[in-house]
């Protein structure tokens, strides 16, 4: 593999990074919550899809849309039923009871579909790509996965830029107690969000069990990639999670290119680290400042 | 504690309210009556629990006992939000207005509690001019007279019958005050009635019709500005 291979392919990974991130993202900034149940909400969706698709039968298109659409009940209910109760003055409790979910959902999901890895057939676009030269080729499936990226994050920048409610987003953000006082029901808005966020991560969740296979445990190296995205695009920014993700699907593919399989995700953490060090508000952080 | 002629509606009645903050007592046994097309002022120092009485009128706090009626109906169920779908709109104190959102988005976003009425974009802009021209210009940029005046803004996007003012002179220049007064005349010429809480005794009282003194929570004086010394002021302020 070519460089310039190795750095393509990197970006394209990158693109299914920052959309495990987005919801991460999009969370932390309504509402100043860490979500540590956020990959195994992705995987979760992605076990969704499987059952849908091997009990009743649909195509996995049928079934995408059915569990975006399922995931995002799942968000409202969980945010306006249980973590709504976690938020206030004790920054911990969202972080410890999301931790617990997390558990939860790993054991149901072993407990139903065993440890064994899985995968959902997306057919021949799997296996199809575009051929730009003798040493480069790009697969038409990861370039999908990037635009689905890049559309997902422009709508919701748009979102919250333009539509009633991303304003009551965004200012629910700046002074929840403000926005109360504008009408704005913060229960309700942080629900939406949590649904919204469960949404994309379930694109994403379902995208990952076509790209590779998938098993109940790998929610935690989600979490930890799209931390890592988030992180280093800077808190708050969606395009900042998306050029995370880049950087950090860059860094692992180069690493592993360099230093042989296993080293891409030393290198990865090691660049996150780096850039941690270097800039701890991220590349496009946005402050919010009174 | 109830005060003033009966012609007129009463808006907001408070009785024997009680609130805390943990163990400790902001406010012990408040009651009063505020009419329609009034301008109560509550004066008094630091600390004597005027802004903690407004937030539990917004719906911010919650009484331990007693009861908060708007229009004559209890409200101490309802949730902040609820209560601006009311009619009830605070302007906090230190302005907090939304410093990521634009002028024009804070505006906007004043009126997502939906209540219909006369109050717009257009007619803010006419009660504080020197907006007009901020409308694209990020609310956290603005001066504090210019939030100030955003603050108002926003919150008569509501369209509210009565509007509870915290500390609006708070900080800002002579000329900056002068003008917030004035609305404040203007709005209550409209048919708003105003809930103010200030420091600044001198300001307050040319514009009050009823005023109460505040202090460690409870109300230690109350009348008209005109039946009032400022002997007794000065004793009901200092607790002397």
């Amino acid at each position: 593999m070519t460089w310039a291979n190795v750095v393509i392919q990197g970006i394209l990974l990158g693109g299914l990074y920052a959309l495990f991130a987005t919801g991460l993202a999009l969370v932390f900034g309504v509402m100043r919550m860490v979500n540590l149940a956020h990959g195994d909400l992705g995987i979760l969706a992605a076990f969704v899809a499987l059952f849908i698709v091997q009990s009743l039968g649909l195509p996995l298109g049928w079934a995408t849309a059915l569990t975006i659409a399922i995931m995002f009940l799942v968000g409202y209910a969980l945010q306006r039923g249980l973590l709504n109760f976690t938020l206030g003055t004790d920054d911990t409790r969202p972080i410890v009871v999301t931790f617990g979910l997390s558990i939860i959902i790993q054991n149901a999901l072993i407990m139903k579909f065993s440890a064994d890895s899985q995968g959902l057939d997306a057919g021949r676009i799997e296996n199809i790509s575009i051929k730009v030269s003798e040493q480069l080729s790009v697969g038409w499936f990861p370039l999908i996965v990037f635009v689905i990226a890049i559309a997902v994050i422009a709508a919701l920048e748009v979102f919250l830029a333009r539509a009633r409610l991303g304003r009551a987003f965004r200012a629910t953000s700046d002074d929840r107690e403000a926005a109360e006082l504008m009408g704005i029901n913060n229960r309700h808005i942080y629900s939406l969000a949590m649904a919204i966020a469960l949404a994309i991560v379930a694109v994403a969740g379902i995208l990952l069990a076509v790209r590779t296979t998938f098993d109940p445990t790998q929610g935690s190296f989600r979490l930890i990639y799209a931390f890592e995205a988030v992180i280093m695009g800077g808190m708050g920014s969606m395009w900042g999670t998306l050029a995370g993700g880049i950087i950090l699907g860059v860094a692992q593919t180069v690493g592993t290119q360099a230093f042989g399989a296993g080293w891409g995700l030393v290198v990865g953490h090691l660049v996150f680290l780096t850039v941690l060090a270097v800039r701890p508000s991220g590349f496009l952080a946005k402050t919010v400042t009174a | 504690m109830s005060g003033g002629s009966s012609e007129r509606a009463v808006v907001l009645e408070l009785k024997d309210v009680d609130v805390f903050y943990g163990d400790f007592q902001a406010l012990f046994n408040v009651s009063f009556r505020v009419e329609e097309g009034m301008t109560f002022a509550f004066i008094g120092a630091n600390g004597g629990g005027k802004s903690t009485l407004l937030r539990t009128i917004a719906g911010l706090q919650r009484p331990a006992s007693g009861q908060v009626l708007f229009r004559g109906e209890p409200v101490d169920a309802l949730a902040a939000h609820k209560r601006v779908g009311l009619g009830i709109a605070l302007v906090p104190e230190g302005r907090r207005v939304f410093p990521s959102l634009t002028v024009y988005e804070n505006l906007i976003i004043g009126a997502y509690g939906g209540r219909k009425g006369d109050w717009n974009i257009e007619s803010v802009a006419e009660l504080f001019p020197l907006l007009k021209p901020l409308m694209k210009r990020q609310a956290s940029s603005l001066s504090g007279g210019e939030q100030q005046a955003l603050a108002i803004g926003r919150a008569l996007m509501s369209n509210p019958e009565l509007l509870l003012l915290d500390e609006v002179s708070l900080g800002l220049a002579p000329v900056v005050i002068k003008r917030i007064y004035e609305a404040m005349v203007q709005l209550v010429g409209s048919g708003h009635t105003i809930l103010v809480v200030e420091q600044d005794v001198g300001h307050v009282l040319t514009v009050a019709d009823r005023v109460a003194c505040f202090l460690e929570g409870r109300i230690s004086l109350e009348g008209k500005p005109g039946d009032l010394t400022s002997e007794a002021i000065t004793a009901a302020y200092f607790g002397m």
